[in-house]
């Protein structure tokens, strides 16, 4: 059963293959879109259930494709490693997947470009699951820039909009950024491990690297790179919330459930390079406790339904990432899986209340749409409340609880980490809530000129209930993962009593956010109108919906030069020496041509002259 | 033998060609195509018959000598081993592709641009697989008049200054390499007392160090302009503007890997310690010429320019391998070679295609062709992120082998360079975005691609994907021409 | 006989040669230039045959008859060039001919 371990890539590869190549009807296309994603999720879990059953003795299951190349000491192989941490990013990943592509054949139907949306989101899962499952880091890179490509390429789906491709665009060169620091550190680890083969770099790293040495630190920081661009992290965030400008089920399943985590599977994926390089594990849990606050801070002020989720996205991540950086590993993957259900949904459900009043994404012109839409509100309350973290409902409380008591009490915690989080949590229920209650009560604004169909409200129910079944399953999963993502010793299996306080904590600023979000957005909308309207708060209010300035920074830093350099050299500089070249010889032809006056008796005399200074040169000389 | 054949048909058919287009241009056409297809079937034979698997032996595995001006000590003398096997092989695939795509293009003196075209083909086969340095040169000039001629006559506006400018730098630069070539000649007589051309005779030449680097800077004068390399790269921006699809596949794909061969099988085994000198300057100039081509090929609005600088771009990348100094990053810089003929080349081709259509060259009157030509614009997007060294695809590996050797012998190199390859990401989505993305304002009503064109980028894009997941054959065939020449490949 | 010095045969000739040439340049007729070529080719034989005479060999009256032949050639192409010239512009200005420009 193991064996068909490969299926699980290569179905979707096939099938994105089969329609960016042949014509197809709508019909067929989101069949064979998504059976081949149902068939993955359906074998990946098949081979989970053989591999948790009968557990490969050293603990994970290698299948060798090829031999992707050999060159003098570099032999990468096409290869899949399973073990317990991949096989829960294979599920998670195929199986939200799945639900997200049955919910688009309904909501990209009538769209001219279907049979190319399905073939890029094919190729999107594809890459993605060669990714986690990748054993060297060469094909993990392959997967990585095969997500990003994919991202590109669907953040500009529609493409006749010029704004829909700048997007993209600037989504692809921000995370390339971070790839060009990823693929130097790839560079480094051949150089002084001599092999990117993953478990191989760990172990040498280990052997070779004592904690603290420059290779494992400058190693742990260029992929740091790489990841903090893919999983839009300070300070390579930028894109995210402009990659707004896709499809809703492109933001749903790429830039919330899967491609963004990427950097977080990857950090865990080489967590033993981190534990011998404290200053960047510190540097990871820096930025994700910065980004958290940041995000959080920018999704209070936005009025785009979807960009408020996207600053949401950025946020929780930076969750992921303080938790790796705490050391508290298990914490992040839980987190990233509770996450992929509830954010999905999130995203579903706003997808449904756009296109159902016709396009509307601003959520101070909705409203009252608790009555209208019964099951999307019911849905998307459900996750909000997993985002927000209700206690001992929701499978979100439990992951961020987790994540807030890793912050105090893992090996890298401190007390200020634990306060950031906490102020994270507070930030989260406000604005979530400010955003349930401007959408679904109050005053509708806007009419609703369409209700979903089966195809989008199965899988928002189905999320609905893994948003709050998902988080009891804590316990089993931390043990199951500790094989691979050693627990911090920090943290221990028993709830203690500074778990439980830190818990209750958690639970009383969830709600403070909540008794306020409804104060001001719900009861007394006058008050915060109000102080939005004040002077230094609407200074504050644009500058945290402008992203903290981020984008402006970045534009007068790079993009300005950049294109400056560009149209300066447009012409080609150097090419100015050659016709240089050919202008002096026209210069010095005109000069010469004037002695060519065609008068007989200049060229007599100048016969005559010249003879007579020769016959000097030979007499005198 | 079958050396000899592969220059003699072709040359044979170009003679054939010229004359029969008076009676129909297709005939010219067939003949043409027949006799590259023909050159292409006989390499494969040869590629199977002495590169299959298990032969791994060194040394020239075809060898055809002749004495040809004995007095001079000059033979006409023909020597295959791995390395050219692969250029032959690209060079004759793409000679196919070139005439395909000539087909519908050119219609005015068909006879006398199939002529030119082969014995262009001819030379570079010439190039690529003589073992006499006087043969070597000939050749290499041999390439230059037809050359002249493909641009100055079935080119755009400007093509007779373009032509001209591409003459004059590679006579000048190949004058340079004669005057090296025939020190080196004397100054072996001195050291030997014997006359002679011979590649293998000349290896061992002992030169004093100061004679040496001024030899070596007169072969590497004609390698560095026909490669080209950052201050001498001009002429081909202008050459490229001007000529037409198939002669810009030819120009940029083909001539170029002659320069990079040139480089790998004359300058670093006949010069090495003049080579070491100089190698700190010449990776500085492959840098700034990666980095220096990528902003200018952003900026550009003539599709055909933006590709040029595009091949600049990765040219940068090859010789920064051959200066490096390592093993992986020299096999890197070949499989870029190759990867990047195709490439590029497949770029140009759908630079033409488009021109077709829309009549003109310049990016701002485009826009919006997804509409119209999704197949097409799906080709340009697939060789874009080809040029862009999207992983899967052959450019990856050639770029990612020579960065990762090079980072071992100079790290800040490799790191730049790295750059160099996020700065082409801007031109190539710059190309797609503004060709083929974009609304359609100028209500184009285009013809998809025509079945020929269809296949020919079919065939592309499986042999990029080919050499992207499994490019251990190439690799192989190259341990075959390292096994022989050990303290190059190291 | 005395002999005449060869110096003295010599400055004749370059007196003349350098009448000649001054005629050359000067003159603007193009007839006159001619005659002032003539002079020139004489000085070149005066100087020939006084040279001839110091050292006693017929050589340099040779010489003289050789130039004798060569300027009775070239005063007859160039006569026939003048003539021709004369039908086009009407002139015999030197000034005239001056269409080979640059």
């Amino acid at each position: 059963m193991l064996r068909l371990l490969w299926l699980v890539p290569a179905i979707p590869l096939a099938s994105a293959l089969t329609l960016a190549l042949l014509r197809l009807s709508q019909r067929t296309v989101a069949w064979i879109g998504t059976c081949s994603i149902a068939a993955s999720s359906l074998i990946s879990l098949l081979v989970s259930i053989s591999f948790v059953n009968a557990p490969p003795i050293s603990g994970a299951y290698t299948q060798v494709l090829w031999r992707w190349f050999n060159v003098d000491g570099l032999r990468p192989e096409i290869a899949l490693y399973l073990d317990p941490l991949s096989l829960v990013m294979m599920v998670v990943v195929a199986f939200v997947s799945f639900l997200i592509h049955l919910y688009s054949t309904e909501f990209m139907s009538g769209d001219d470009g279907y049979g190319r949306f399905f073939a890029y989101m094919n190729l999107f899962v594809g890459s993605m699951l060669t990714l986690v499952l990748a054993d060297n880091l060469l094909l993990l890179y392959l997967g990585w820039e095969g997500v990003g490509l994919c991202s590109y390429l669907l953040i500009g789906f529609w493409y006749r909009d010029p704004a829909n491709g700048r997007a993209g665009r600037k989504a692809f060169i921000v995370t390339r950024t971070g790839d060009t620091a990823m693929v130097i550190g790839l560079f480094l680890l051949f150089h002084d491990l001599g092999t990117l083969n993953i478990q191989d770099l760990m172990h040498r790293a280990a052997q070779y690297w004592p904690i603290g040495s420059t290779g494992a630190l400058a190693a742990a920081f260029l992929l740091l790179g790489g990841a903090v661009g893919k999983s839009a992290q300070l300070p390579l965030q930028t894109w995210l919330p402009d990659a707004m400008a896709g499809p809703t089920p492109v933001s749903a399943l790429i830039h919330a459930a899967t491609m963004v985590t990427a950097g977080v599977y990857l950090i865990a994926r080489t967590h033993i390079l981190y534990s011998l390089a404290p200053q960047a594990q510190f540097a990871v849990a820096v930025i994700g406790a910065a980004t958290l606050l940041m995000a959080g801070f920018s999704a209070l002020t936005q009025h785009d339904l979807k960009r408020v989720l996207a600053y949401s996205t950025i946020s929780q991540i930076g969750y992921m990432f303080l938790a790796l950086g705490v050391g508290a590993w298990p914490a992040a993957i839980f987190h990233f899986m509770t996450h992929a259900f509830f954010k999905a949904l999130l995203f579903l459900g706003a997808g449904i209340v756009i296109e159902s009043l016709d396009g509307e994404h601003d959520i101070f012109r909705m409203g009252g749409l608790r009555q209208k839409l019964p099951v999307p509100f019911w849905t998307f309350l459900i996750a909000g409340c997993s985002l927000a973290g209700l206690p001992l409902i929701t499978a979100g409380a439990f992951s961020k609880g987790w994540i807030v008591w890793g912050a105090y009490s893992a090996a890298n915690g401190s007390a200020g980490l634990w306060a950031v989080a906490l102020a994270g949590v507070f930030l989260t229920a406000l604005y979530t809530f400010r955003m349930i209650f401007l959408v679904f009560f109050g005053q509708q604004n806007s009419q609703v000129t369409r209700k979903p169909g089966q195809a989008m409200m199965i899988p928002c129910v189905i999320l609905a209930f893994l948003s709050i079944a998902g988080g009891y399953i804590r316990t089993p999963f931390a043990s199951y993962l500790s094989a691979v993502l050693p627990w911090n010793p920090g943290i221990t299996r028993r709830a203690s009593f500074g778990e439980m306080f830190s818990e209750g904590i958690v639970a009383l600023v969830f709600f403070l956010g909540l008794c306020l979000a409804y104060v001001f957005f719900l009861r007394r909308r006058d008050y915060s109108s109000a102080l939005a309207s004040s002077p230094a708060s609407s200074v504050l209010h644009r500058f945290w919906f402008s992203d903290w300035g981020m984008d402006w920074l970045y534009h007068r830093l790079f993009v300005r030069p950049v294109v400056w350099m560009a149209k300066v050299g447009k012409g080609d500089p150097i090419d100015g020496f050659y016709t240089g070249v050919g202008r002096l010889n026209e210069i010095v032809w005109r000069g010469l041509s004037l002695s060519q006056s065609g008068r007989l008796r200049w060229y007599a005399a100048v016969i005559a002259a010249g003879a007579i200074v020769l016959i000097g040169v030979v007499i005198f000389s | 033998m079958i050396l000899g054949w592969l220059l003699a048909i072709l040359i044979a058919g170009g003679l054939i060609a010229w004359p029969l287009a008076r009676l129909h241009p297709l005939l010219s056409r067939l003949i043409a195509l027949s006799a590259v297809a023909l050159d292409l079937a006989l390499a494969l034979f040869l590629a199977a018959r002495d590169f299959g698997p298990g032969s791994i032996a060194g040394g020239w595995r075809e060898d055809l000598d002749l004495s040809w001006i004995p007095q001079f000590g000059i033979h006409f003398h023909l020597g295959l081993d791995g390395l050219s096997l692969l250029l032959v092989l690209l060079t004759l695939f793409l000679g196919v592709v070139a005439v395909v795509v000539s087909w519908t293009e050119i219609t005015t003196a068909v006879g006398f641009y199939h002529f030119n075209l082969l014995l262009i083909l001819a030379g570079i086969l010439g190039v690529l697989l003589s073992l006499d340095l006087f043969l070597f040169y000939f050749s290499w000039e041999l390439m230059l008049v037809p050359m002249y001629f493909l641009i100055s006559i079935w080119g755009r506006e400007q093509r007779v200054y373009a032509a001209i400018k591409f003459f004059l730098f590679t006579q000048l630069s190949g004058l340079l390499m004669l005057i090296a070539l025939l020190a080196l000649y004397f100054a072996h007589h001195q050291a030997t007392g014997v006359y002679t051309f011979e590649y293998q005779d000349l290896l061992g030449t002992p030169l004093d160090p100061h004679a040496a680097m001024w030899i070596m800077l007169g072969f590497l004068a004609a390698f560095a302009v026909k490669l080209p390399v950052f201050p001498f790269h001009t002429w081909l921006p202008d050459a490229c503007t001007e000529a037409s699809a198939a002669t810009n596949l030819v120009l940029a794909s083909l001539m170029a890997s002659t320069a990079a061969y040139g480089m790998i099988r004359f300058l670093l085994p006949l010069f090495p310690d003049a080579v070491q000198a100089i190698s700190p300057l010449m990776i500085v100039l492959a840098v700034i010429g990666i980095l220096y081509s990528a902003f200018l090929a952003f900026s550009q609005t003539n599709l055909m320019r933006l590709v040029a600088y595009a091949s600049i771009g990765h040219l940068g990348f090859v010789l920064l391998a051959i200066f490096a100094g390592n093993s992986l990053a020299l096999r890197g810089a070949v499989m870029t070679i190759i990867a990047h003929a195709i490439s590029i080349g497949a770029l140009f081709l759908v630079a033409g295609a488009v021109e077709k259509r829309v009549q003109s060259r310049e990016i701002d009157t485009m826009g919006g062709l997804w509409e119209t030509i999704p197949r097409l614009s799906g080709a340009g997007l697939f060789f874009a992120l080809a040029a862009l060294g999207l992983p899967g695809l052959g450019d990856f590996i050639g770029e990612f082998l020579i960065l990762i050797g090079t980072y071992q012998a100079h790290i800040a190199a490799a790191a730049v360079a790295a750059c160099g390859v996020l700065a082409a990401t801007f031109y190539a989505l710059r190309f797609v975005q503004r060709a083929f993305q974009g609304p359609n304002d100028h209500s184009w009503q285009l013809p998809d691609l025509a079945p020929r064109e269809a296949l020919i980028f079919g065939i592309l894009m499986v042999v990029l994907l080919w050499l992207g997941f499994y490019p251990q054959p190439v690799f192989e065939t190259l341990r075959q021409a390292a096994n022989h020449a050990p303290a190059l490949w190291r | 006989m005395t002999a005449i010095p060869m110096a003295d045969g010599l400055i004749l000739g370059g007196i003349l040669f350098a009448l000649g040439l001054a005629g050359l340049l000067l003159r603007r007729n193009l007839l006159l230039i001619l005659v002032s070529i003539e002079i020139m080719l004489n000085g070149a034989g005066v100087a020939f045959v006084a040279a001839g005479s110091r050292w006693g060999q017929a050589d340099g009256q040779v010489m003289f008859l050789f130039t004798l032949a060569a300027a009775a050639a070239e005063v007859a192409v160039g006569l026939a060039l003048l003539l021709t010239h004369f039908h086009r512009r009407q002139t015999l200005d030197a000034d005239s001919i001056s269409e080979m420009r640059g």
